[in-house]
């Protein structure tokens, strides 16, 4: 038999689907199924996450006062509804974890990446579906052991998301010694998880291209989603390590952390710190590459220097491996090590500032149009430079020695990985949803859903900068128990009823969704006129994505073109002949 | 990692030349060099960067042992090249053979180091002994571990090599292997270096 003929067999194979439910469903290897099995699991965390924090923002709005249905909570967490010190630590931890490792780096990376990087680059799956398969089910109880350390003897993990040592080493210090190894286990099964992930995303993109895909004709989207998998790749091993030296000292009484027995505290930090950098930023790139996409689909335009934007996603990732230290300019490391760590950070403001000026740049007399994914998109731009100004304030080591560990931090972070990824991934779910589940969502919906979600996130986050430059301290239980914190204690409640009407905003979401999912108009091959390849596959994609592997004659921002009556062409469909120029 | 588990497509844009389970396993490769890298970081920074003195690893540890599960170790990558060769160069009977001896090679090494194990923890070393004690079980623990699984997958290598599974040049599944094992036994020299002749 011919090449040709074994190929379009093969392929007939491939689009013939007569999985039983369960290897189609359930242990798939299929990425698109793979990819909407991680959208469920990581917006189920998100919820978690937001429901913990509203426990959270109870207790410092109305300190030592009962919450609602004061008796369904367990006495060990809250008796008659009043959250226990102990508790509350416990609260800040998993929030904080929930939110880093199972639900936002899971939606950008699980959802996202499994979801788009075949679809966009014309394959038929990823290098190793198999591989991809158990990418997922180690989240299963990766998850399981995480939420399980809310019901063992000394409640969850309470040495805060950073799991700093010796507080995290030494079980007596916190009391929760069960809860602290479940930490440590969990999250050693969600870096298998996601190494398994990252070599499948970066054989993929570098092997599985479509013919003419070339590098630079790769969506921005694809090019973060890339450099995030090296950066994933690399950095959560050193998470791993520093969690298994953790666990044994913990468990087997070594003594890597500990000071008694020779340990170096710091040296948590510094492993902590040296895969937590990266990880910020593979908690952004994607984001930002979604973002590119959406803003570039919502104005009408190529994306403003789509070479720099390449460029600028390898600087923010190359640059982020030096800047660990400015996690630690208060840890006690040597100071002058201080002045390196600021200087390296503040590099990072230069691609940061060409990202954002090119997203400007972009919609810049577009003919925008002001669709939910392209005002998430909008929305995730300015939250972004908000977060990144603050983020300069925090770099220069005067400003920190003033500002840390405050809720100017907590500001900080949430103006980023909420304000920042969050709206990104609302984006990019309105924007992908028709393409998933063949269904559109509603357009009034998601509007109302974002409008409300922005005004109400402004309201919570924003007054935490200045809670953080009165010198209201992060992870504090009580605020009221200080003198000079009392003056600030309406902020304190102007903060949780506005952070209560967030959550709330979120129901029009979570109604839009599961409503759309059964109930929402047909979608169309292309209802958005974008360029990317998934738009050339049907709603949704069979097994095997393609009919035929998909040829590819130029990048992905081809919008507005003047010589051509309709305003986008897909990447697989050949540029218009240049027309003779009249004299 | 048979065939039917990973995809390829025909005429796709040109890549790394690398077909994609080499490609995959260096890039899983790229991660583990990281995880040895935060264990054996941690040793150096908790044993040169502290003040204290450190234990003459010669009173705790029997070197000539250790030495000699080294040579075995190096000996078993020599093996596994001459299992790849043979694959390459469709010998089948050579193939077998050469495998076999990596596994018993490798199988050998994990023997000899479970066998100091119970020799160190009967004469009282643990790995709470210190941060001697604990960076010794921890990093060669990690190195056994890494070990294993590369016997196991290379036991699994024999047994398709005695179905016949690499005939006609199909030496895939053999190099992507092999690279894991000389990844590891590269880790051990380093590892027996650094933890046991300093």
């Amino acid at each position: 038999m011919t090449t040709a003929g074994v190929a379009a067999e093969h392929l007939e194979h491939a689009l013939h689907d007569d999985r039983p439910f369960i290897r189609k469903y359930v242990f798939s290897t299929d990425h698109k199924i793979i990819g909407i099995q991680f959208l469920f699991l990581s917006l189920f965390f998100l919820l978690v996450g937001g429901v913990l924090a509203m426990v959270i923002r109870w207790q410092l709005g109305f300190p030592g006062k009962a919450m609602p249905l004061p008796g369904a909570w367990p006495s060990t967490m809250a008796p008659d509804g009043v959250v226990l010190p102990e508790f509350y630590t416990a609260l800040v931890t998993m929030h904080g974890t929930f939110m880093v490792f199972f639900a936002i780096m899971p939606l950008l990376v699980g959802v996202f990446a499994n979801y788009l990087i075949p679809l966009k680059i014309g394959a038929p799956d990823m290098a190793f579906p198999r591989l991809n398969m158990w990418s997922f089910w180690l989240m299963i109880p990766a998850g399981a052991l995480m939420v399980a350390g809310f019901f063992v003897e000394g409640g969850a993990a309470s040495s805060g998301w950073t799991g700093y040592a010796p507080l995290s080493a030494n079980p007596e210090y916190t009391g929760a010694t069960y809860g602290q190894q479940l930490w440590c286990l969990s999250l050693i099964v969600f870096a298998l998880s996601s190494l398994l992930g990252s070599v499948n995303y970066i054989t993929t993109v570098v092997n599985l291209r479509a013919p003419g895909m070339t590098w630079f004709r790769l969506p921005l989207s694809i090019w973060a989603l890339f450099i995030t998998a090296i950066l994933a790749l690399l950095a959560v091993p050193i998470l791993a390590g520093a969690l298994i030296m953790l666990l044994f000292d913990v468990v087997l009484h070594t003594n890597f952390f500990l000071p008694a027995g020779g340990g170096q505290p710091l040296m948590w930090q510094h492993l902590f710190w040296f895969f937590g950098h990266p990880e910020v930023y593979i908690l952004i790139l994607p984001a930002m590459g979604i973002a590119s996409d959406l803003i570039a689909n919502g104005s009408r335009k190529p994306i403003f220097g789509y070479h720099s934007m390449v460029y600028a996603i390898c600087g923010i990732a190359f640059l982020g491996w030096v800047v660990w230290g400015h996690h630690m300019f208060q840890s006690g490391m040597n100071p002058r090590l201080g002045t390196t760590f600021m200087v390296s950070t503040m590099f990072i403001a230069v691609p940061s500032a060409i990202k954002v000026f090119n997203w400007m740049g972009t919609m810049w007399r577009g003919n925008i149009h002001f669709t939910t994914p392209m005002l998430n998109g909008i929305a995730f731009v300015a939250m972004f430079t908000i977060g990144g100004l603050s983020g300069i304030f925090m770099a220069a080591t005067p400003a920190d020695m003033y500002i840390h560990d405050t809720y100017y931090i907590v500001a900080h972070i949430h103006y980023v990985l909420f304000g920042g990824s969050l709206f990104a991934i609302f984006g990019g779910i309105y924007f992908w949803f028709p393409k998933m589940f063949g269904k559109m969502m509603s357009e009034r919906l998601g509007k109302i859903h974002f409008a409300l979600t922005f005004v109400a996130y402004n309201l919570t986050f924003f007054p935490m900068h200045i809670l953080g430059i009165g010198g209201h301290m992060r992870r504090i239980y009580d605020p009221s128990q200080y003198e000079f914190l009392r003056p600030l204690q309406p902020m304190n409640e102007f903060i949780s009823l506005s952070a209560f009407a967030l959550f709330i905003s979120q129901l029009p979401f979570i109604w839009n969704f599961f409503h759309s999912l059964f109930w929402g108009k047909k979608a169309d091959i292309n209802p958005w006129h974008d360029n990317g390849l998934e738009w050339t596959a049907p709603s949704p994609p069979p097994h095997g994505n393609f009919e035929t592997t998909p040829t590819v004659y130029h990048g992905p921002y081809e919008f507005s073109r003047p010589d051509m009556e309709q305003d986008y062409l897909p990447q697989n469909q050949p540029l218009p002949a240049p027309q003779p120029v009249a004299h | 990692m048979s065939h039917a588990a990973t995809h390829t497509i025909e005429h796709a844009e040109e890549g790394l030349g690398v077909y994609t389970q080499k490609l995959g396993m260096w890039v899983f490769l790229c991660s583990e060099v990281m995880f040895f890298t935060a264990l054996i970081g941690s040793y150096i920074i908790l044993r040169w960067g502290s003040a204290e003195s450190w234990p003459v690893p010669a009173e705790t540890l029997n070197i000539p042992v250790t030495a000699l599960n080294t040579f075995i170790l190096i000996c078993s990558s020599v093996s596994m090249v001459k299992a790849y060769a043979a694959a390459v160069h469709d010998d089948q009977r050579g193939l077998k053979r050469w495998l076999l001896t990596t596994v018993l090679g490798g199988a050998t090494f994990v023997g000899v180091q479970a066998y100091e194990y119970i020799h160190l923890i009967g004469k009282g070393f643990l790995p709470s002994s210190g941060l001697f004690g604990s960076t010794f079980y921890t990093m060669t623990g990690f190195h056994g571990f890494h070990v294993t699984c590369g016997v196991i997958s290379m036991a699994y290598c024999t047994l398709r090599a005695f179905r016949g599974k690499y005939a006609g040049g199909n030496f895939h599944g053999i190099e992507t292997v092999g690279l894991y094992w000389h990844f590891v036994d590269l880790v051990w020299i380093i590892l027996f270096t650094i933890v046991y002749l300093f």
